[in-house]
């Protein structure tokens, strides 16, 4: 396959970002997008201009390191992470938008590469259970319903890549506070904390500069494991539940 | 030590001695008499102990959380964005705990007797006692955590059994209990950076291990780690330095490791005095995705549960693997597991499997794409499953598996027999260790995959997980704090000679590769690098092969240091910067596994020697020649490694030979 792309190109945090035209030639359908960068790079450095920077880990969908946006769709078209999106979802001669996630929170670091920090801001600030090391009751100690278990397990599939943040038009972190706040709310073992983890939680996300929720439902569509909305309705019956805001 | 050279390669050195397991006590008494032993510190004192921790999967992150929750001054370093992305988090199937919760028989002392054993008998038996001791505490803690776990109807813990084992002792959150587990780790690691007792450094690299002398011998005083968004180099000091970094897989290009699995953290360590044990033990995965081509930058990781209903095959003959498989009529298929074992059958263990697909794929009779002009795939067909449970039975079972596999290869499994091969998983090899997860210099501790102890020559499904949580959350807490006993050491200035000259170093090597300004891609020689391992020192081994491998090695790295082209500036953010280097330490790296691989003349686990086989092909171990761990010391770049052998003492196991037949 032969492509055209588009690709946002930015030295650093503060320089100026702006698109670039690249043509990429000898794509195979099988390869990953992320393999079509790859490609991309190998022909840049064979004529010696300097590769784009993009995140990427495990390529097997669960690390949460990569995403961009792919014609104006964070992850692309698919419903998945962008490492699993495969070439064969384009057609020979198509043209690609390929731009970084966009979000006042996280700055773009280089090119395609943004820094997602605040998301492990918001879990230090309570997005946890306390539970030292060397002092929990035998594991069959609390028995926990399998309605809840598996509803916590729905939940803590987030792989924190911020597709949710990327593809909301007003770059909430919701459905990723949801999500969290559910998996541990949904468990005996996260009640004693459950009201101030949320309210401490909400706080982080508000001071990092994420938006408020008006349900709109992007983030849920962009989601690559399909956290469900309902995620965002529990986080704000459990604010109400905290008193937050009164 | 030896004078001259042996096959031209290594010297021998002095044998080594574990000596911080209890002598005198009955192994299940071990560890309870270690951790009394252990010196205590007084919470007062453990806020003026500064620890340095690289690498935040299971075994780094459990053990920052709970060295910051007891009060010491933790630095936590990661290269990824975030200490969430940690490998470990790729883990599917479970991780084991000697819980007896089913009640059929499970104990520690079985757990550890089938670990030895899964292990071809190359473990350090005190190592696993311990493993196996503290498992249970380990499920108790991650409840406690909220780790989401598969539960029954009652509420109460659901367990399955893995990997050929006849009990139920496996644990599981679906198919990612890696994720879960490494979000509860990383929960109680943010508790922490939250509460300002450990400093969390993500996207830094540690390029060099500071080691001091200060008059009572060596020690690790810290880091040199480079901030890989600015490009800075930063020299960071501690008390001790605990290195949990992983595994190595990547030296063979495509593996199912991380894109930024590397070597470097514990390789820079070797090259300062931590001897690297059993470097040419790797875990070859029988039940991958075959590659279907040279764009593929990684391998995808099947569960093994898919050998529990899917047949394997392949055509009896050569002419056929082009056709349709659906066309080939039964008469014309091998089952050849089931042919060669009938006992056993697909559930073969890891290595079996692993070696039978490829002898059926080198005689020609392989299957899909050809890759190189050689097809690597053999069928796992579902059609016999699908026949006698139907579709929506197997969908229940696998359907996320059989998704998977449709989104990467464009094939649907439900109607096309899938296609699979093996492919390089774990390293069981890494840095020695002590009976502590102490190095051989005095201040490094190195826990989970990156150090070599607890697996042997063969690791077990869902006992990596265990491994790395046991190290971090309970081992190396009750063992460091023996060593920071001692502390605090004397302050160190950054402009202590050692200190400098470390930076030196680092920076060095940095202007090197920005200057070579060569033709050729640090991609490029990574994936020929990974040819050669993969051919020569993968599942099988011959001598011949080997000696061939280290002559090309040599020959690459040779080339790569007057070729490789790195672009941009050493200044912010360059990715092919940060590979050159690892790329650069794995072909250090690879010819000392081909070394190690050779002189073993053994076959052992997933490592077969194609000259030590049994009459009718199987692994031949020689327990009388080689039942020592293979502990390399570091050469210097112009001479031969050393190689120190490690006895491995069986008290309380007898050494068998495996047999599936």
């Amino acid at each position: 396959m032969k492509l055209a792309l588009s690709i946002w190109r930015q030295e650093n945090p503060s320089a100026p970002g702006r698109m670039v035209r690249y043509d990429v030639d000898g794509v195979s359908e099988d390869s990953s997008f992320l393999e079509m960068l790859d490609l991309l790079n190998e022909q840049l450095t064979e004529k010696g201009e300097e590769p784009v920077a993009f995140d990427s880990d495990c390529r097997e969908g669960i690390c949460g390191m990569c995403g961009v946006v792919i014609n104006g769709e964070a992850h692309g078209p698919e419903r998945t992470t962008t490492c699993q999106l495969h070439m064969r979802s384009f057609k020979d001669g198509d043209e690609i938008v390929i731009e970084p996630w966009r979000a006042d929170p996280f700055p773009v670091i280089k090119d395609l590469v943004v820094d997602r920090g605040a998301f492990d801001r918001i879990i230090a600030a309570g997005g946890y259970i306390s539970a030292n090391t060397g002092s929990a009751p035998d594991a069959h100690a609390t028995p926990v319903p399998k309605e809840n278990a598996d509803r916590a397990f729905m939940a803590a599939e987030c792989i924190g890549c911020g597709a949710c943040v990327a593809a909301c038009p007003n770059g909430s972190a919701s459905l990723f506070m949801g999500a969290k706040i559910t998996h541990l709310g949904e468990l005996p073992q996260g009640q004693p904390e459950r009201w101030s983890r949320v309210a401490a939680m909400t706080e982080q996300h508000d001071s990092e500069g994420f938006g408020g929720c008006t349900n709109l439902g992007e983030c849920t569509r962009a989601c690559p494991k399909g956290i469900p909305l309902n995620v965002i309705s529990q986080m704000n019956a459990d604010l109400r539940r905290a008193g937050y805001g009164r | 030590m030896t004078d001259t050279l042996i096959d031209g390669l290594y010297r021998e050195g002095e044998p080594i001695a574990d000596t911080k397991a209890p002598k005198g006590v009955d192994i299940s008494q071990m560890w309870t008499q270690r951790k009394f032993d252990a010196a205590l510190v007084n919470p007062a004192n453990r806020r003026k102990l500064d620890v340095i921790i690289v690498g935040t999967g299971l075994a780094g992150a459990s053990a920052a959380a709970t060295l910051g929750e007891a009060g010491y001054n933790v630095k936590s370093f990661c290269y990824q964005d975030s200490p969430r992305r940690a490998h470990s988090i790729a883990a599917q199937g479970g991780i084991n705990a000697a819980k007896n919760y089913k009640g059929d028989g499970d104990s520690v002392h079985r757990l550890f007797y089938d670990t030895v054993k899964g292990g071809d008998y190359r473990s350090r038996e005190t190592n696993v006692y311990r493993l196996a001791e503290v498992s249970a505490n380990i499920i108790d803690q991650c409840v406690a955590q909220g780790v989401p776990f598969a539960r029954e109807y009652g509420g109460l813990l659901d367990n399955r059994s893995f990997g050929g084992v006849q009990v139920s002792r496996t644990f599981y959150a679906r198919g990612q209990t890696g994720q879960q587990l490494l979000i509860g780790a990383y929960q109680a690691l943010e508790r922490q950076v939250g509460a300002g007792t450990v400093k969390m450094y993500s996207r830094h690299e540690m390029l060099e291990v500071i080691v001091v002398d200060e008059g009572d011998g060596p020690r690790a005083r810290g880091i040199i780690a480079r901030d890989l968004v600015t490009g800075e180099i930063e020299t960071h000091l501690a008390d001790v330095v605990v290195l949990a970094t992983g595994g190595y897989g990547n030296v063979f290009f495509l593996s199912t490791n991380a894109m930024g699995s590397n070597v470097t953290a514990a390789w820079r360590a070797h090259r300062k005095g931590a001897y690297f044990g059993n470097p040419c033990y790797t875990q070859i995965h029988p039940t991958c995705i075959p590659q279907s081509g040279g764009h593929q930058s990684k391998l995808t990781l099947m569960s093994e549960s898919l050998r529990n209903d899917g047949r394997i095959w392949v055509p009896k003959r050569a002419e056929d693997c082009d056709k349709d498989p659906r066309d080939i009529p039964e008469e014309d298929r091998d089952y050849y597991l089931e042919r060669i074992y009938p006992g056993f059958g697909n559930l073969v263990p890891r290595d079996i499997a692993s070696r039978q697909a490829k002898n059926m794929c080198d005689e020609g009779r392989g299957v899909g794409p050809a890759v190189d002009g050689v097809r690597r795939g053999v069928y796992l067909d579902f059609a016999d499953a699908i026949a006698r449970l139907g579709e929506d039975a197997v969908r229940a079972k696998y359907g996320n598996l059989f998704d998977m596999y449709e989104r990467i290869t464009g094939e649907n499994p439900y109607q096309v027999p899938m296609r699979i091969y093996p492919a390089v998983h774990y390293t069981m090899g890494g840095l020695w260790v002590d009976y502590d997860l102490q190095s051989t210099i005095p201040g490094l501790f190195v826990t989970g995959e990156a150090n070599f102890s607890d697996h042997g020559a063969n690791r077990l499904g869902a006992s990596a997980l265990m491994q790395g949580l046991a190290d971090g959350y309970f081992v190396l807490p009750n063992t460091i704090r023996d060593y920071l006993a001692k502390g605090p050491f004397e302050k160190l200035s950054e402009d202590h000679p050692a200190v400098v000259q470390a930076q030196r170093e680092v920076q060095e090597r940095i202007d090197r590769f920005m200057s070579i300004n060569g033709t050729r891609s640090v991609d490029s020689y990574h994936k020929e690098l990974g040819k050669i391992m993969w051919e020569k020192c993968g599942m099988e081994r011959t001598e011949e092969g080997l000696r061939e491998a280290i002559e090309e090695i040599r020959a690459l790295r040779a080339d790569f240091w007057s070729n490789v082209r790195v672009l941009g500036t050493p200044e912010g953010l360059n990715q092919t910067l940060e590979r050159a280097g690892r790329v650069a330490d794995f072909l250090e790296l690879g010819e000392l596994m081909c070394i190690d691989a050779l002189h073993r003349r053994e076959s052992c686990g997933g490592h077969f020697r194609a000259e030590s086989q049994t009459e009718d092909g199987e692994a031949l171990r020689h327990d009388d020649e080689f039942a020592y761990v293979a502990a390399w010391e570091w050469g210097g770049d112009e001479s031969a490694p050393i190689l120190h052998k490690e006895d491995l003492v069986y008290e309380f196991i007898e050494l068998k030979q495996r047999s599936y037949k």
